[in-house]
């Protein structure tokens, strides 16, 4: 068939397309026409619906998003924010730190593997494209049952696609979290999150100033991987034959990542490059037109010189294609032959595929052929917007008025060891060892803390000791409950998380996981969790500096529980200081920060004992938060405390078992008047610490000054957790029933 | 006092090794896969990480980089080269170590802080270490399945060239639970976990892996004198 050209389509107006096929409504397809004058080529159509697919135009959600960015207290430490490849954050004078996170959810299903695999990828090279070295990664993952036979092929898959990349990348793996819902079994969330550091003055733009300069792309060569990914993959609802949708999985090559970050680092401390932009979702179409876009100019593209894998390609398969691994450079004339010469020197293909223009218009030729002539704007740019209609969850009443504070409770003290006991064991609060020991978390030679702590901390300046602290963390069941307080939980936990080792929180990104936005009831869920951390960001004084959302999360008629997954980032100007969550020696006195009050609605006990999701969710207090941060920092500045953990899922039993754990230290503890509620509330606003004794009477004054409620719950020691005139469970026991399950479940 | 380390493409933990040279005393120099030129190095070390992306069998491209030209021939006239992972791998691809390492038997990449005890503390890279010795460094690997035939195996036990096994248990599978092994001369040593990723308390489980360092330039200041 000869190709689809400019003048083709000026000479067939009436030509029938597959816009419907495509992914565009009528309406859009008729606005792309009014646009162009015309009908659009081929390679114009495929253009438009991936660039106005939702997940490249946010079209669903950006009426929403902008509360980020109103809400956002005022910040000189933001360098870039949302709308960037990544959000960059200034730590000091010189240094800065971007971070994202990103999901990577149907490729993930449809092929484990390779769709988290070049998840992994796909963020490494947002954060590059900044002008940051990636230095970590961490990854949030949800699965269905544990036991369901499909999680057993989804899992496996996703944890080796995720080591398999990241490993081989030479990039940390820090943290992230693992957990289990039936409401995840047609739809895993595989997401992934990076941080890089780079001198402040290194920030780089994506904008492909300067009409004359060289367009030059780098990387892998392209291929029919991916096609369609972002519009045929991530902007629809999965149904039946969805395997068959492989196709528009990429595949992955990290070894060819790898030299195109050395070699990116190189372009970038040369100063070779004026402008720079990773090709992710939307490959070349989106690289093109955002860079031009930014730029207010145009381009010229000669697409044949594109280094392709397969030689039939056609022109609207090479500008849609995702094959992973590429990056655009816009380049000065004169450095033209400096840039190959360092792409020659690591050994990665470089191209000068075309020119920048002043003409406004992005036009591509095939072989001498216009097949594309259009305003990258409209592409990048001025996409649809929808106001979708929300509208409450019907069931959402019923479900609020079935609390989990009615349900039968353990009472006994062998009715109350049992429950402990099973809980560790529980597939959400076992040992994730067999995941995280296929990461690599030892390479760079900078991981102060890695999973299982609450943070991961990256040291980023050897001489200083300077370090960031990361967490992600997300309640489904809390969010499902209630999404406006669910997402401020998840910002809660990450923010508590990250203040327990004693950094300063300074930022957060988020990756926004829902169902169809054309559903009122997940939109509606949507419009509360946006809502609840534009607010939750607001009242602690951190903004969102970037994410990501995720629609579509759903096969066939039911949707993924309401999932905001929270990245907060913090700052340790001595990571030597930081605090971590195992107990570190015999003889600490235990203090329980903030109130416990009997808080089981959406609680892990709830739902493993009595396989219930009902009522609201634990109350919040972000004023709280902000007390306890300040303890934490000061504390760990004057060296008062050994150790530190959070309560969240599973409560103070859980961080009582995980801190014993950590160095086989056990504890004994007093549970007050109701041990059930002590034990098993997720209250939250609450930490566990180890103090020395000869530091309790300065402890205990420091938390006075900040009026935080606590108690001296005990001291540590021995082989065993003492639950004093209740049970103890020696620490073998414990180690036993929490590692043994995933093993169990997955080889 | 130069340490070298080798860059191939792909090689991830040239800056660790690199970090720990120096934490240890030496000057380090970076070294090129594409530069036969040795710059004069006291001792060389091969880094962890996926030489040319592992492609056709780990260290099976790295043997035929022009550095490993180099190498070769100065490790026959003594000059000390230590081999960390995929240094090790490469080691073996060059025969300059005997044996192989394959996948792991579980098939999983496996990351954890492993215990090794010390069987031979000969050779230029392990003097401040003491037979019997019990260490703890992180191991990391997808194909550190050493093995041998038994002849071979033999051999290494016989001519004490098995300078170290896994202790408390075996993470890859690895034949008679040998983790490092040694050429006959002493000079050339390859051990699977990673050393220099315990160096420092703030970041790896230990300090136990600054011996291997430490030791080779006491023993290169030997010489010297």
């Amino acid at each position: 068939m000869s190709i689809d050209t400019v003048e083709r389509a000026d000479s067939t107006p009436d030509e029938l397309q597959p816009f419907a096929e495509l992914g565009l409504k009528e309406d859009e397809y008729l606005r792309i026409r009014q646009i162009l004058g015309r009908r659009p080529t081929q390679s114009e159509l495929a253009m438009y619906s991936i660039m106005w697919s939702e997940h490249c135009s946010y079209k669903s959600s950006k009426i929403h998003l902008k509360q980020f960015g109103e809400k956002a207290p005022p910040s000189d430490r933001m360098l870039a924010g949302i709308g960037e490849n990544a959000g960059v954050i200034a730590i000091t004078d010189t240094l800065a730190v971007t971070f994202k996170v990103e999901s990577h959810n149907h490729p993930s299903f449809v092929e484990p593997h390779q769709g988290a695999a070049t998840g992994v990828g796909g963020i490494v090279r947002d954060i590059l494209a900044m002008g940051a070295r990636p230095v970590a990664v961490m990854d949030p993952l949800r699965f269905g049952a544990a036991d369901h036979p499909d999680t057993r092929r989804v899992l496996p898959g996703v944890v080796g696609g995720i080591g398999g990349y990241g490993n081989c990348l030479g990039l940390p793996n820090i943290g992230g979290e693992v957990v289990f819902d039936p409401s995840y079994q047609g739809n895993p969330l595989v997401n992934a999150l990076c941080v890089g550091v780079l001198p402040a003055d290194r920030l780089q733009n994506k904008a492909a100033v300067g009409p004359g300069n060289i367009v030059v792309l780098m990387g892998a060569k392209t291929g029919r991987d991916g096609i369609g990914g972002v519009s045929v993959l991530a902007s629809a609802t999965f149904d039946e034959g969805s395997e068959q949708r492989r196709p528009s999985v990429q595949v992955g090559d990290p070894f060819i990542e790898k030299l195109l970050i050395e070699s990116c680092l190189e372009l970038y401390e040369s100063k070779l490059i004026v402008g720079v932009q990773d090709l992710g979702g939307a490959g070349l179409t989106c690289a093109l037109t955002e860079t031009a876009a930014a730029a207010g100019t145009g381009m010229d593209v000669q697409l044949e010189k594109v280094h392709l894998r397969e030689a039939s390609m056609e022109p609207h398969e090479v500008l849609a294609s995702e094959s992973q691994e590429r990056m655009l450079f816009i380049v000065e004339p004169s450095n033209l032959d400096a840039v190959l010469g360092v792409a020659s020197v690591w050994g990665v293909i470089a191209t000068p595929i075309g020119t920048v223009t002043d003409t406004g218009r992005v036009r591509v030729t095939w072989h001498g052929e216009t097949v594309v002539d259009v305003p990258p704007g409209s592409l990048a740019d001025d996409g649809p917007v929808y106001a979708r209609p929300l509208r409450e969850p019907a069931d959402l009443i019923l479900l609020q008025a079935d609390r989990a504070e009615t349900l039968p409770r353990p009472s006994t003290p062998d009715e109350l060891r049992e429950t402990l006991l099973r809980l560790v064991a529980s597939p959400n609060l076992c040992d994730k060892t067999w995941v995280t020991e296929q990461y690599d978390r030892y390479v760079l030679g900078n991981t102060v803390l890695a999973q299982p702590e609450d943070s991961g901390i990256i040291r980023i300046d050897e001489e200083s000791g300077l370090g960031v602290a990361l967490s992600v963390d997300g309640n489904s069941r809390y969010t499902r409950l209630d999404p406006y307080e669910g997402a401020k939980l998840a910002l809660a936990e990450a923010f508590r998380n990250v203040a327990v080792t004693g950094a300063t929180p300074v930022a957060v990104t988020d990756c926004l996981n829902f169902g169809s936005p054309e559903d009122p009831a997940v939109m509606w869920q949507f419009a509360e969790a946006v809502r609840g951390l534009a607010d939750g960001c607001q009242e602690l004084g951190i903004p969102v500096t970037g994410g990501n959302v995720s629609f579509y999360n759903q096969t066939g008629a039911v949707a993924i529980h309401p999932t905001p997954i929270v990245g907060v980032l913090g700052v340790l100007d001595d990571v030597s200081q930081r605090i971590p969550m195992g107990f570190t020696q015999a003889d600490d006195v235990l203090f329980l920060l903030g109130e416990t009050t009997a808080e089981f609605s959406g609680s892990e006990w709830a739902w493993v004992t009595h396989e219930h999701l009902g009522g609201k969710p634990p109350r919040v207090d972000l004023g709280r938060e902000q007390t306890l941060a300040s303890l934490m920092q000061r504390a760990s500045a004057s060296g008062l405390v050994h150790a530190a953990h959070d309560l969240s899922d599973g409560g103070l039993a859980q961080a009582l078992v995980e801190s014993a754990l950590r160095k086989n230290i056990g504890a004994t503890v007093s549970l007050g008047s109701d041990p059930f509620v002590t034990l098993f509330s997720e209250s939250a606003s609450r930490i566990l610490v180890a103090v020395s004794v000869g530091h309790r009477q300065a402890f205990e004054a420091l938390v006075t000054e900040h009026e935080i409620p606590h108690s001296v719950i005990g001291v540590t020691g021995g082989s065993s957790l003492v639950f004093r005139d209740q049970f103890e469970i020696p620490l073998d026991e414990l180690r036993s029933a929490w590692s043994e399950t995933l093993p169990k479940l997955f080889g | 006092m130069k340490i070298g380390v080798v860059t191939f493409p792909g090689s991830l933990d040239d800056g660790d090794a690199a970090r720990a040279a120096r934490i240890a005393g030496a000057e380090t120099v970076r070294l090129w896969h594409a530069d036969p030129d040795l710059h004069g190095v006291d001792a060389v070390v091969l880094p962890g990480g996926f030489s040319y992306g592992d492609y056709l069998r780990c260290g099976a491209i790295a043997r035929f980089a022009p550095v490993m030209d180099s190498i070769k021939a100065a490790a026959g006239a003594g000059l000390p080269v230590l081999g960390i992972c995929n240094g090790f791998q490469i080691l073996c691809e060059a025969h300059l170590l005997p044996g192989a390492l394959t996948r792991n038997q579980h098939l999983h990449f496996r990351n954890r802080d492993q215990w090794l005890r010390f069987t031979s503390v000969e050779g230029v890279w392990t003097g401040d270490y003491s037979e019997g010795q019990e260490i703890l460094i992180p191991v990391k690997n997808g194909e550190g399945c050493y093995v041998a035939d038994d002849k071979t195996l033999d051999e290494l036990e016989a001519n004490g060239q098995i300078v170290a096994r896994y202790h408390n248990g075996n993470p890859n599978g690895s034949m008679r639970d040998i983790a490092a092994i040694r050429n006959e001369a002493g000079n050339v040593l390859g051990i699977m976990p990673h050393p220099e990723h315990a160096v420092e308390d703030l970041t790896g489980p230990s300090l136990d892996g600054l011996g291997f360092f430490t030791s080779v330039i006491k023993h290169i200041a030997g010489v010297k004198a």
